[in-house]
């Protein structure tokens, strides 16, 4: 986690010092503007890659919510009940999920699979056309900013920063929290300890599929329209960014804070790469991986100076449940 | 092995019913000018990229791994042998599709090479050690192809994805990947061996098999694979899209190969259940357009198929299903003391 701010320091510092203009406040903040959504989903992705499961459904049910707010506010729905339906929508489809993984013992990686077939799928079926937003209500929050001595934000990085602070106080001071770590320690320990694996299992997807649908709602304040074809491949952007915050894949170590640098890492890279201008977007995808692959290989690294490297031993917790 | 074929069989055979029922047409064949057509020839056509990228990656979850990055190296090798033909002297030529066509897959035979190392060498999980490939391959492609969507004409090239010798060409590949890795996995010791390093790396390679360089060879295997499936892809439409061209594709792929009955969690692997899950998912596909339901419905159904298939598999669920049906659970009782 360190290293990933250290990392977002370094690169801010380049940013910093190639251009000027960059080294304002309000790019900084801007990340967070352009970033509420990806946090929000990070935020639900690191419980669940902390209980060494994963998600794929949450860029689909992003795009969902996005589909079912914007179809909601054109058939004149009142803004809280659209809010609801959206957030019940993303939690009940994490709990089918859940309990699907929990109680048939299917892989998540299938089963998250088929869920983000089905939450695109539905999308299609609502729409494959785009829908703007245009409920008044929902216009100004979006367009509203708060001011904060010159600089501004937006409403969305407060929901966004709100979830995050959540979740860490639920994951690093709850009994669920450390529970979540246990699970993904040793799933059979935690279970053998009397700690409801189980519960806390289904519990993780029913947060993501619950943070999905937030970020949803956010993306929708962002974009103003609901598209079956937005948040295509987020949740890669997602994991990538969990991963670079330091949580390990096979569970049991990691911090929230650190996936909120790890979106901030991705941010930044990103704004440098529209500052630098004459640099194509693709690069970005290059410098991601490029990244990722840093990022992996040092995990990798450092654990493997400390004890022999059980290199073909891929689900080997242990190794890198040390850090 | 019969038990695990038995549901995805099961399936296959309700979707032909299926169109049996709804459009018997579905089962027409017609020969014309030496070729076959038909709704099952296009099934099988349709189905080539998927399948051969899902014979790929049975053998890399067989070793308890997967390839997320097969969809960015189709990508790539469309792009790169689109983009020498279209840089070449001589872009009609047939030499030169042979060069095209040579160039890819040698450069997709690095990209697993580069998979194999991260995962056998560096050990790293291969869901993220693949995950660095396909954010950065797709990144990649588009680099090659500048961003464009390089068309190109040679009849040569053409004849990889489009070309006719009394069945698709793509069939023949592809049906002609199926009979080699069949004959080299389960004709040699290879099959065994991936098995056992699926089941634990560790005690394969202290009884003395070469582990790490097994997992290596599955995951080239399955870039080459992802590579000609690529190729398939472009030459089908003449052209290089690094955006689009596989999209989705390792997607595919992996629920062909679960849908087959190959656990995730590695050690058993079924290459039959492979070919058998790559045609459930074109079948579907192609009923939902032949039956004349909206496309937009397809992933729906794709996801309620999948989640049954994986259900029907899952030992809980059957467990279940006999405790619901009375009769069924005594005669277990009686047979499992």
């Amino acid at each position: 986690m360190l290293v990933t701010y250290t990392l977002f320091a370094l690169v801010f510092g380049v940013g910093a010092v190639a251009y000027p203009g960059f080294a304002s406040g309000q790019v900084l903040l801007n990340l967070l503007v352009d970033n509420a959504f990806l946090v929000v989903l990070a935020v639900g992705l690191t419980f669940v890659i902390l209980t060494g499961g994963i998600d794929l459904s949450v860029g689909s049910v992003v795009a969902l919510s996005t589909m079912v707010t914007a179809t909601g506010l054109r058939a004149g729905w009142p803004v809280p009940v659209v809010v609801a339906a959206v957030l019940a929508i993303g939690s009940v489809l994490g709990l089918l999920m859940g309990l699907v993984i929990h109680h048939f013992d299917i892989q998540p990686f299938i089963v998250t699979l088929a869920g983000m077939f089905l939450a695109r799928g539905l999308c299609f079926v609502i729409s494959v056309e785009s829908i703007p937003i245009k409920d008044p209500a929902f216009r100004a929050v979006a367009t509203a900013t708060l001011d904060l001595g010159g600089l501004n934000i937006t409403y969305g990085v407060l929901v966004a920063l709100l979830t995050a602070a959540v979740a860490a106080y639920v994951l690093h001071l709850t009994r669920f929290g450390r529970t979540v770590y246990a699970v993904g320690g040793s799933e059979a320990s935690a279970r053998l300890m009397g700690l409801s694996a189980g519960r806390v299992k289904v519990g993780v997807y029913v947060i993501s599929g619950f943070c999905s649908a937030l970020g949803g709602l956010l993306l929708s304040v962002y974009m103003l329209s609901g598209y079956s074809l937005h948040a295509v491949g987020m949740e890669l952007d997602a994991i990538a960014a969990v991963v670079i915050g330091g949580t390990v894949l096979t569970g049991g170590a990691g911090y929230l804070a650190g996936s909120l640098a790890g979106v901030l890492v991705l941010g930044v890279i990103q704004t440098l790469i529209s500052f630098q201008g004459t640099l194509s977007s693709w690069w970005t995808k290059i410098v991601i991986g490029l990244l990722l692959l840093a990022f992996v290989v040092v995990q990798r690294v450092l654990p493997g100076a400390r004890r022999a490297p059980d290199a073909v031993t891929p689900a080997g917790r242990s190794a890198i449940a040390a850090r | 092995m019969k038990s695990r074929l038995w549901w995805p069989l099961l399936a296959l055979g309700a979707l032909l019913a299926l169109n049996l029922v709804l459009a018997p047409a579905f089962f027409a064949l017609r020969f014309q000018d030496g070729h076959l057509y038909g709704s099952l020839v296009d099934v099988l056509n349709n189905g080539a990229p998927t399948l051969l990228v899902a014979l790929g990656m049975t053998l890399v979850i067989a070793t308890r791994g997967v390839d997320l990055s097969v969809g960015a190296v189709a990508a790539i090798a469309g792009a790169v042998a689109c983009t020498h033909l279209a840089g070449s002297a001589d872009p009609g030529g047939a030499g030169t599709a042979v060069t095209a066509i040579a160039l890819a897959l040698g450069l997709c035979l690095v990209l697993g090479l580069w998979n194999g190392f991260l995962v056998a060498a560096l050990g790293i999980q291969p869901i993220i050690a693949t995950l660095v490939l396909m954010t950065a391959g797709r990144g990649l492609a588009m680099l090659l192809t500048e961003g464009q969507i390089v068309t190109v004409d040679n009849s040569a090239y053409r004849a990889v994805g489009a070309g006719h010798l009394v069945l698709p060409v793509s069939i023949l590949i592809s049906g002609a990947a199926v009979a080699a890795i069949a004959l080299l996995t389960r004709r040699t010791a290879l099959g065994l061996l991936i098995e056992s390093v699926g089941v634990n790396p560790e005690a394969s390679r202290l009884a003395g098999v070469r582990s790490r360089r097994i997992i290596w060879t599955c995951y080239v295997f399955a870039a080459l694979c992802a590579g000609v499936a690529g190729l398939m892809i472009s030459s089908n439409v003449s052209a290089a899209d690094a955006n689009n061209a596989g999209l989705w594709i390792e997607m595919d792929a992996i629920l062909a190969v679960v849908i087959g009955g190959t656990s995730l969690a590695g050690g058993r692997y079924s290459l039959a259940g492979t070919v058998l899950g790559a045609l459930i998912i074109q079948t579907l596909t192609t009923t939902i357009h032949t039956v004349g339901v909206a496309p937009e419905v397809t992933l729906v159904l794709k996801a309620i198929v999948v989640i049954c298939v994986c259900l029907a598999q899952a030992p809980k669920a059957r467990a279940l299903l006999r405790r619901l049906a009375p009769a069924r659970a005594e005669t277990t009782k009686a047979a499992t003391p």
